[in-house]
């Protein structure tokens, strides 16, 4: 853990906090596109030692939140069933979908799994040749290729009792669609580092250009982070918009080729909607032809699912910085943890679940004494 | 440790239903398995209820039931955990622990000899945590309807003079110790479960602390509360001692022992080291002026010698706890909602 100590230590953080507040002069709104980011923010405090003048919200990078409610029915609808073990990564257990979540569905008798990898999956459906074994494959470019690798080696092993629920997003259309949108505050982008890692840096000048905003891309620790909003400020001060990398111990231009590919093999690039945001034009993956027929979609028939999403819940307007968790009307009160209305509130990586958990506690001088 | 199958017991390498039946493979259980390892006098009348000597002071009381999967886990077993986990209540309430009842809910099908192993854990755990297993049961249910092994134990301990604890005498100012490293149980059964491999394998800190926490106790007046961190962690030992105390205490992240290991391992799993399970560390809350004095005290005891100040309690934002993080803001510190990592106890 040496590596990731003397990104996380105080004085190192606190001098790039310093090199923040001496480069802002004007007011500026960055967006940090990862929900791993935003909870690192917020479990740091970081955004305590940042200028007035500094603004972030939080973007759309949390891939429980943005997962649609008619995928998160099916899930529900397919976990129910008898001959299915249904695995799935721990969040998306409490996610509500219309009316109950996945661990409802096991204490009513479903055989949910929580696993760490879709390898596991993979493995479970080996051992058990008698059951359906279906695994939730969400996420964004970050989780991708363990999916793609997971249905390649189901395919190539013949493991004909696995399948995926696959919800595969793309951060780059939704940092577009957030630029698109009418009204769009955010001037700069702390790029999601992990996406990065894997897809590289090339989708990202288009948009810089297009729209004439920095995009910086951005690690995970505090002083990645503080080191990813400096570089921004200083763009943002100067006029300029370009690409840059602020974590290049771990994001190459090119990113992952061997990733990329197996990405391109398994996967084929469809319209994808997101829970709260609609539908992104050519913004996720399904599997594609050669694979379709691991596709749980496909090999279980649920018949049409009438989904019904709360009219409290704001998490459309949260994920794409419009709103702030504690701004919307329901947060802590009828949307917690024990009751949330929305993704947002019960994913590790979700901006409500993050203001929820560590609060906005400030004691007086405190950061003046520190800073 | 080897376990060798006595030989009355050789004819059926498995527990089956009769041996929770109350007849004759009961008794051979008893007999044989039982008996041998926790041989007392009070368990040795093998009547319905054991009959004890008056304890000289007011009684503590407490029960535990323990289920971790698996049954055996680097640094110890369901049956260490079973003894220490009862003595450890007691400890904490400022008791000498005495006696331990033990139940068993045996799933059809479990060696024997894994249940002798089990036994023979308890038995050396009881003898380390100076407490007898003085009364039992066991019960066996069908294939599929258990896992394993289950044990649940009460014990009883009679309370130390003078000390009187209670999170209700917490007040700002005071000093807040933690024992060592936290976190290393939870993470010792998820490394097993998991499959991680570390250079230096993970192990669990389950031991007894009553001879640590007479140490502490040695001068009482100025301790205000003892708690042992197990399910939900370092932060829900704290969020409890705030909440009843209605006194806010503040934290410092980078004072709290984490091994680098434990750290790795949770960051893999996505998990906080303050959330994760401990078994053998307490957190003390004693006055200021006593702080330096009991950590002396600690260090010196094998169970604390990495023991630690961490913070304080503060009048400033009553009931709540919140942490220093390394960068030098303060933040909420979290409580985990449900279930973060299933059956580790």
């Amino acid at each position: 853990m040496k590596y990731l100590d003397e990104f996380r230590g105080g004085p190192l953080a606190r001098r790039l906090a310093a090199e923040i507040r001496a480069a802002a002069t004007r007011p500026w709104t960055l967006m940090e596109v990862c929900g791993g980011q935003t909870h690192s923010i917020l479990r740091y405090g970081l955004h305590q030692l940042l200028p007035r003048e500094v603004e972030l919200v939080h973007g759309p990078g949390c891939p429980v939140c943005v997962t649609p409610l008619e995928l998160i029915d099916k899930a529900l609808a397919i976990a129910a069933r008898p001959e299915v073990i249904f695995c799935s990564f721990g969040d998306m257990l409490r996610v509500p979908g219309s009316g109950k979540d996945l661990f409802r569905v096991r204490a009513e008798g479903g055989d949910v799994r929580v696993v760490y990898s879709p390898l596991d999956a993979l493995k479970l459906a080996q051992r058990h040749p008698d059951r359906e074994v279906v695994f939730f494959g969400i996420g964004f470019e970050t989780t991708g290729p363990a999916n793609a690798m997971a249905v390649r080696l189901a395919k190539q092993q013949g493991v004909r009792n696995f399948s995926m629920l696959v919800s595969q997003v793309m951060a780059p259309p939704a940092m577009e669609a957030v630029l698109a949108a009418p009204g769009n505050r955010v001037q700069a982008f702390l790029a999601a580092g992990h996406v990065c890692a894997v897809m590289g840096c090339a989708a990202y000048p288009p948009l810089a250009q297009r729209y004439g905003v920095p995009v910086v891309v951005t690690g995970f620790e505090p002083a990645d982070l503080l080191s990813g909003i400096l570089r921004a400020v200083r763009q943002l001060e100067r006029g300029e918009a370009f690409v840059e990398n602020a974590y290049e111990r771990a994001v190459r231009w090119e990113g992952n080729p061997e990733a990329r590919r197996v990405l391109a093999e398994v996967f084929e690039v469809t319209d994808r909607s997101w829970r709260g945001i609609g539908v992104i034009p050519r913004s996720g993956w399904r599997l594609a032809a050669a694979y379709r027929e691991f596709d749980a979609e496909v090999r279980f028939d649920v018949g049409r699912l009438q989904t019904q999403e709360s009219p409290l819940c704001h998490s459309g307007a949260v994920l794409q910085g419009a709103l702030k968790p504690p701004q919307c009307p329901a947060f802590g009160r009828e949307c917690t943890p024990r009751t949330p209305l929305g993704a947002t509130m019960v994913s590790s990586e979700g901006a409500c679940a993050a203001y929820y958990r560590y609060g906005d506690f400030v004691p007086a001088g405190s950061v003046a004494a520190s800073a | 440790m080897e376990w060798t199958c006595p030989v009355p017991l050789r004819d059926y390498p498995t527990i089956v239903m009769g041996h929770g039946a109350g007849g004759q493979l009961s008794a051979e259980l008893i007999e044989h398995l039982f008996l041998p390892a926790f041989r007392n006098p009070a368990l040795e009348a093998l009547a319905d209820a054991a009959v004890l000597p008056p304890p000289g002071g007011p009684l503590v009381f407490s029960t535990d039931a323990f289920v971790v999967r698996p049954l055996f886990f680097p640094g110890g077993s369901v049956g260490e955990l079973a003894v220490n986990g009862t003595v450890n209540d007691l400890a904490m309430a400022g008791a000498v622990p005495l006696y331990l009842s033990a139940a068993f809910i045996l799933e059809e099908g479990l060696p024997l000899e894994t249940l002798g192993r089990v036994v023979d854990r308890m038995a050396e755990a009881a003898r380390r945590a100076g407490v007898q297993i003085v009364t039992g049961d066991t019960k066996v249910v069908e294939r599929g309807h258990g896992d394993g092994c289950f044990i649940a134990t009460t014990g009883v301990g009679v309370l130390r003079k003078g000390v009187d604890l209670s999170p209700a005498a917490v007040r700002p100012g005071d000093v807040i110790l933690c024992s060592g490293y936290v976190g290393d149980h939870g993470m010792a059964v998820m490394s097993v479960r998991e499959g991680l491999e570390f250079d230096t394998p993970l192990q669990s800190d389950c031991q007894p602390l009553h001879t640590l926490a007479a140490a502490i106790l040695e001068d009482p007046g100025p301790v205000r509360v003892l708690r042992d961190p197990t399910r939900g962690g370092l932060a829900s030992a704290l969020h409890e001692i705030a909440r009843k105390s209605n006194v806010g205490l503040l934290v410092e992240e980078t004072a709290i022992p984490v091994r680098p290991e434990v750290r790795a391992a949770c960051e893999l799993l996505g998990l906080d080291p303050l959330h994760v399970a401990n078994e053998g560390k307490l957190i003390a809350v004693v006055a200021p002026e006593a702080a330096d004095a009991a950590l002396a005290r600690m260090r010196r005891h094998p169970a604390g010698e990495d023991a630690a100040i961490i913070g304080q309690a503060t009048a400033a934002h009553p009931g709540v706890v919140a942490l220093r993080t390394a960068v030098s803001a303060t933040r909420v510190l979290d409580m985990i909602f449900g279930e973060q990592l299933p059956r580790i106890c």
